[in-house]
């Protein structure tokens, strides 16, 4: 039996579209979700067949697969715990609060769910509104209560930085909301105005904070969090010991995992491919696309050191049979005079203001 | 041979835009040199350059056949001259080679800078000046006042002067006919040892150089053993013959009075400059024909590829080009900053454009250039002197007794309103005034003084904008005179970057160095750590900016596990950092250059 691996499911269907969002997503009816949950129910079971392998984390992301509604996603879950998923697998559901039925999380416990990410953003309702989200932050605290309720205690809040008119006042409020709720896991992106969305027609109007204030925002909620013994484990994530998400770590350890759904990626036996956007072309069955190998020794350290624990001189040893190399380690030294990162015997990992530019970090360290 | 009466000799003069390749592409149409379907705009030019910037860069020849009213044919040769002040010298030497030269002036503005410096320059050569007045199908056209001012300003009798429209072709037909009237044929002089005057030379891959001469005395035939009598070189002819506009066409010889071509093998334009004589090996003329001299290149810059790969793909272009450009010169320079590169000379600003362009466009290289610099001669304490054309040389203030830099003669034509802003602009440029002469009611001569390095960047520009382009200009090198100079250097994080290094007086160093300051800090793009910006004369700091660290960039989601895009992304940046330029661990970008450059826009 081969190591198991994380299985992502893609639910491109969203209530409404947020004005920040290009993600691959649409509004769909009965008929088309019907139609899309019983073809992802065919594929997981083809690819556990073909595969002949088993995972050990279930991922249903999106979209906003909360819209499935409780039934169709326990018929996801079942599936997958039929042909795929080992004993004690997480399973992990991304969930808007908005629209749930008042059971919505029991039959999700009840399925085998055992971890929700819920989409907060802001506790503050002004910048929910200017996100375009369509319930207040008591629609939030409500699901997060009726998770608990149902068992699910491993629950996820994602927070974002940078939001029109957001103050180190207000991301206060927000960070506060999710201490009061003792949610053990924070997921905190910074805003990017992505080409072709909403925001991007109106980005000179949107006061959004600038570099600078953005950074302090950034380095505010990690500290906060660190205080309340919610820690940074990656870039964007911070979690109580215990309580990281297993799998999003496969992707930062570059292990592999298999995504079905339009414009699900996968990286599975060194390679990498991918379904199409394409929500039709998907449930015509149409191949995925190839999308070159993965999995060398760039790519594991571009991945790695979005870790707290960063490049471990021990873990690229064993799978690479040699440490980190030395051109990387020059690369290296004047970054960390800067107080970027750390270079030493345990390997290289950035600090909390390298993190804030890792993307010129990773282009100065990394040997495309 | 053709008979010495019926052959006349000519050049067109004009200030830019004032219709010189429309004339003349009329011309060759009238004489069926070229069949009106052949007929490019502008035929002449034949550089995409010169068409797009509508200027001559460098003169060419035509033979036309003309069957004039009297009924004889003649063979008119028109020796096209460039139009700017960089190739005064190639322009002197296509005068040098004519009996007679075609002023034009257009109808509307009247006579400006270079219509005066061209006809000063003609009438230096002794030649008959056949004026035309142009451009009459304008609304503004006043050609009874233009030909009174030509009358006024120049003496010449302008009454019958042709009132033509090189566009339209009304009344062109009259400029052949003036031609035929007023410019004299060529003296014979077939029986004296060969002298041809060299006007221009163009490199062709397949016969080698094709030299353009005028022969003013005795004749040369292929087989003729040629030596240029400045370089001592000596070619065997393999051809001669006549230019046409689409052909050349071989003949027997050339003879006195005879404008042609020869060819003989020769490899590179510089074994047949512009302004040298040609005689023969077997019966040497005495003297040399006067004039020539060796051109020397005005302004200096160093030329980099911005991808250092392309070194060797640089050397080749600059050699193809010089090639054909005798006055472009070069050497390998090497930058800290900028790697391996050329410092190259050049006849004026314009020239440095044209060669940075070609090399750009025809050559598909991506080139980083340093600020332009004149020659100047540094005094040593020593009693030494020593010609710095390149800041990097510049030697320690504490070796030198004083300096000198090079000054030019200027001429600004322009309407008397601007007067005011044109001394402003000069005083600015640390100009002396010399004197103001009106040449007509509405039109006035300005001479100043200037210094060479006061004019090379955007001199130009910043006339006609202060004139709303009324305003035109010229200027001849007077000399040296003594200055104060200093050298500015530019440190970045604590590191100079000798490319940013320039010379310049030092009334103007406190206000340049906080201008490149500022501009640098604009330019160059936050990075992970803060960057001092320093401009420094010597060890003393005059001016100072800081780019801050860049604190944040993107931290998007990892987007369902696509690691390729992230991957992309980080490519796509290390791509970006491969087109800045690295000093130490600064990355400037090359528009930080360009804007050093172009500090006054």
């Amino acid at each position: 039996m081969n190591v198991p691996i994380g299985l992502y499911l893609h639910i491109p269907f969203c209530r409404s579209k947020c004005p920040y969002c290009d993600f691959y997503s649409m509004r769909g009816n009965a008929a088309q979700t019907d139609a899309y949950v019983a073809a992802l129910c065919r594929k997981i079971s083809e690819s556990a067949e073909a595969l002949q392998c088993k995972a050990n984390t279930l991922y249903i992301g999106g979209g906003t697969p909360s819209a499935l509604g409780a039934k169709r996603l326990k018929t996801l879950v079942d599936q997958a715990k039929a042909d795929f998923l080992t004993d004690g697998a997480e399973i992990t559901v991304e969930c808007n609060p908005y629209g749930l039925s008042p059971d919505f999380f029991a039959v999700l416990a009840e399925a085998g769910v055992n971890r929700v990410s819920i989409g907060l953003q802001s506790a503050v309702d002004s910048e929910r509104r200017a996100l375009g989200r369509l319930s207040d932050a008591d629609g939030v605290r409500a699901a997060v209560l009726s998770a608990q309720r149902a068992g699910i205690a491993n629950i996820s809040l994602d927070v974002m930085l940078g939001i029109p008119r957001q103050t180190a006042q207000t991301l206060a409020e927000t960070l506060d909301f999710c201490l009061s709720l003792g949610v053990p896991h924070v997921s905190a992106y910074i805003l990017k105005i992505e080409a072709g969305t909403p925001f991007e027609k109106r980005r000179d109007t949107l006061s959004i904070p600038d570099d600078d204030q953005t950074a302090d925002l950034y380095l505010q909620l990690c500290e906060t969090l660190e205080q309340n013994g919610i820690l940074q484990y990656e870039i964007s994530n911070f979690a109580r010991p215990g309580y990281e998400s297993r799998h999003n770590l496969k992707y930062w350890h570059c292990e592999e995992y298999l995504g079905l759904g339009p414009s699900a990626h996968s990286f599975l036996n060194g390679r990498r491919f991918y379904y199409p956007r394409d929500l039709r072309g998907f449930l015509a069955g149409k191949p995925p696309v190839p999308d070159g190998t993965g999995g060398d020794f760039t790519e594991y350290a571009m991945l790695a050191l979005r870790l707290s624990e960063g490049l471990s001189e021990k873990n690229v040893q064993t799978r690479f049979g040699h440490g980190i190399p030395q051109a990387m380690r020059s690369r290296a030294a004047p970054l960390a005079a800067h107080g970027l990162l750390v270079s030493d015997e345990s390997g290289i990992r950035l600090t909390r203001t390298g993190f804030l530019v890792s993307n010129a970090v990773l282009a100065e360290l990394l040997d495309f | 041979m053709q008979k010495k009466e019926y052959i006349r000799n000519f050049s067109i003069v004009a200030h830019i835009d004032h219709g010189k390749s429309t004339l003349a592409d009329r011309l060759l149409e009238l004489t069926d040199s070229v069949q009106k379907r052949d007929m490019e705009e502008q035929l002449l030019d034949n550089m995409d350059l010169e068409r797009e910037r509508g200027i001559t860069i460098k003169a060419h020849a035509v033979r036309l056949d003309y069957k004039a009213k009297d009924g004889a044919t003649y063979a008119l040769n028109l020796i096209d001259t460039p139009g700017h002040v960089d190739f005064n010298y190639e322009v002197s030497r296509s005068l040098a080679a004519c009996e007679g030269a075609v002023l034009i002036v257009d109808a509307s503005q009247g006579i400006e800078a270079q219509t005066l410096a061209n006809t000063y320059l003609a009438l230096d050569h002794d030649l008959e000046i056949v004026p035309v007045i142009n451009k009459i199908d304008l609304p503004a056209a006043d050609p009874e006042r233009v030909a009174k001012e030509v009358e006024d300003v120049i003496g010449i009798p302008c009454m019958d002067a042709p009132r033509v429209s090189a566009k339209t072709g009304e009344n062109v037909e009259q400029v052949l006919e003036e031609i035929v009237k007023l410019v004299p044929a060529p003296e014979n002089h077939d029986d004296a040892p060969l002298r041809a005057l060299i006007f221009d030379s163009v490199y062709d891959s397949y016969r080698g150089v094709i030299v353009y001469v005028r022969v003013m005395d005795g004749a040369i035939h292929p087989g003729d053993t040629m030596r240029m009598m400045a370089t001592g070189a000596e070619f065997t002819v393999v051809e001669t013959g006549y230019m046409r506009a689409t052909r050349m066409e071989p003949t027997e010889g050339l003879s006195s009075g005879e404008v042609g071509y020869i060819t003989a093998s020769i490899k590179t334009v510089s074994d047949a400059r512009v302004g040298d004589t040609v005689t023969l090996a077997s019966a040497p003329a005495a003297e040399p024909l006067p004039g020539y001299r060796k051109v020397n290149p005005m302004v200096f810059c160093g030329v980099y590829p911005a991808d250092g790969a392309d070194y060797e793909n640089l050397r080749e272009a600059l050699e193809k080009l010089r090639l054909n450009d005798a006055a472009l010169s070069f050497e390998p320079e090497t930058s800290g900053a900028l790697g391996f590169g050329f410092r190259c000379g050049f006849l004026g600003l314009l020239h440095l454009e044209i060669i940075q362009e070609r090399l750009e466009r025809e050559y598909d290289l991506d080139l980083v250039t340093t600020i332009p610099s004149v020659v100047y001669k540094i005094h040593l304490t020593d009693k030494s002197v020593v010609e710095i054309d390149n800041p990097c040389n510049y030697p320690d203030p504490a070796t030198i007794d004083y300096a000198e830099e090079p000054i030019v003669e200027a001429h600004i034509f322009s309407p008397p309103e601007y007067v005011g802003q044109i001394m402003d602009l000069c005083q600015d440029r640390r100009g002396t005034y010399k004197e103001m002469t009106y040449l007509a009611e509405d039109r006035v001569d300005i001479k100043y003084l200037l210094p060479l390095n006061e004019i090379i960047y955007d001199f130009f520009d910043a006339l006609k904008s202060r004139t709303r382009g009324y305003a035109s200009f010229d200027y001849e090198i007077q000399g040296y005179a003594r200055s104060q100079l200093v050298k500015l250097d530019v440190l970045l994080n604590g590191d100079a970057v000798d490319a940013l290094s320039f010379i310049i007086h030092a009334d103007k160093a406190y206000a340049r160095a906080r201008k490149i300051a500022e501009k640098l800090k604009e330019h160059i793009p936050r990075q992970m750590f803060e960057i001092p910006i320093q401009i420094a004369i010597g060890g003393k700091v005059i001016a100072r900016e800081t780019v801050k660290a860049m604190r944040k960039d993107v931290l998007a989601k990892c987007y369902g596990g696509d690691i390729t895009r992230k991957k992309k992304l980080l490519e796509k940046q290390k791509e970006g950092k491969k087109r800045m330029r690295r000093f130490g661990t600064v990355e400037v970008p090359q528009e930080a250059f360009m804007a050093v450059l172009k500090l006054d826009e």
